[in-house]
């Protein structure tokens, strides 16, 4: 069943606090293979000009793809998740995440589109600091695909 | 690392390409530390029964990989402020000793205001475009 394009503009409450801890970033980082020190070392990201480890560009999804849930499994949307392909992904930083930020996302369902059977969902998940300083914005579109793909 | 002069990079300018090996315990391990725990990207029997072709990589896994470029040659992690990508292919792993092989390639596409730069990304792998509109914007 389509998604219906009304539902565009619908903004979920903004999710628990999620406390940055500095393994966190280094088992992401690991998982990676990616050796930065900027990612492992407080002296290194210091040196940097950074006022603690930061996170690889992309982490912020750790905390946006559980923030999407509230989407996802949003019973008036009704989306079929065995359907659902991520299409699209992005980010804008205002600063990177670092280790002993405490951050809230905000999910906002921002386009419904329909193409060629499929229904695209953008949602807009912006994630500040406790504090309400921003500190990245994430698109990500889903697509779900259609009763006859 | 220091980042580079803003007055040695120009369009064109070709950042230093990376191959990344991925194996099944890549996907394991990313699955664990992103907590994406999705069948597809660890359970073959799952996979196939939705038509993949194989166990697949997270597409976030690869977008990650692929920043890796940009970052490395940026110096700081810290300077990429945009990063977007399209996932247009599914990067298979097969249960092998070989597993997939992705290549990141990366050029300067714009100069943008700021000492900001614009780099787009080629990602391939087996010969074949697995992210689409590959951009990052790094603020050197």
């Amino acid at each position: 069943m389509p998604v219906d394009p009304s539902f565009a503009g619908r903004t979920y409450p903004p999710t628990e606090p999620y406390d940055v801890g500095l393994e966190k970033i280094r088992e992401f980082a690991d998982a990676l293979g990616d050796a930065n020190p900027a990612y492992r070392d407080r002296e290194a990201a210091r040196a940097l000009g950074h006022p603690d480890v930061i996170a690889p560009p992309t982490f912020p999804f750790v905390l946006t793809f559980k923030a999407s849930r509230r989407l996802i499994e949003d019973p008036e949307l009704g989306i079929d998740y065995s359907r659902v392909v991520h299409g699209e992904q992005r980010f804008a930083h205002t600063r990177p995440v670092r280790a002993g930020d405490s951050l809230t996302v905000t999910v906002t369902l921002e386009t419904v589109r329909s193409a060629g059977g499929h229904d695209m969902l953008t949602s807009r998940s912006d994630v500040a600091t406790v504090r309400g300083e921003h500190v990245v914005t994430a698109w990500s579109t889903l697509v779900v695909r259609g009763d006859d793909a | 690392m220091s980042p580079p002069a803003l007055e040695d990079v120009a369009v064109g300018t070709e950042l230093p390409a990376q191959t990344f090996p991925i194996q099944r315990a890549d996907l394991v391990r990313y699955a664990g530390a992103s907590g994406d725990f999705n069948v597809i990207h660890w359970n073959e029997r799952v996979a196939r029964s939705v038509g993949l072709p194989d166990v697949i990589a997270h597409g976030m896994f690869t977008m990650a990989l692929a920043v890796r470029v940009v970052t490395d040659w940026a110096g700081d992690p810290g300077r990429v402020v945009e990063y977007g990508v399209r996932f247009t292919r599914p990067v298979p792993v097969p249960d092998d000793e070989v597993g997939a092989t992705v290549e990141v390639s990366g050029v300067v596409a714009a100069l943008l205001e700021d000492g900001r730069v614009r780099v787009d990304l080629t990602a391939t792998s087996q010969g074949q475009k697995v992210l689409g509109k590959a951009q990052a914007v790094v603020q050197l």
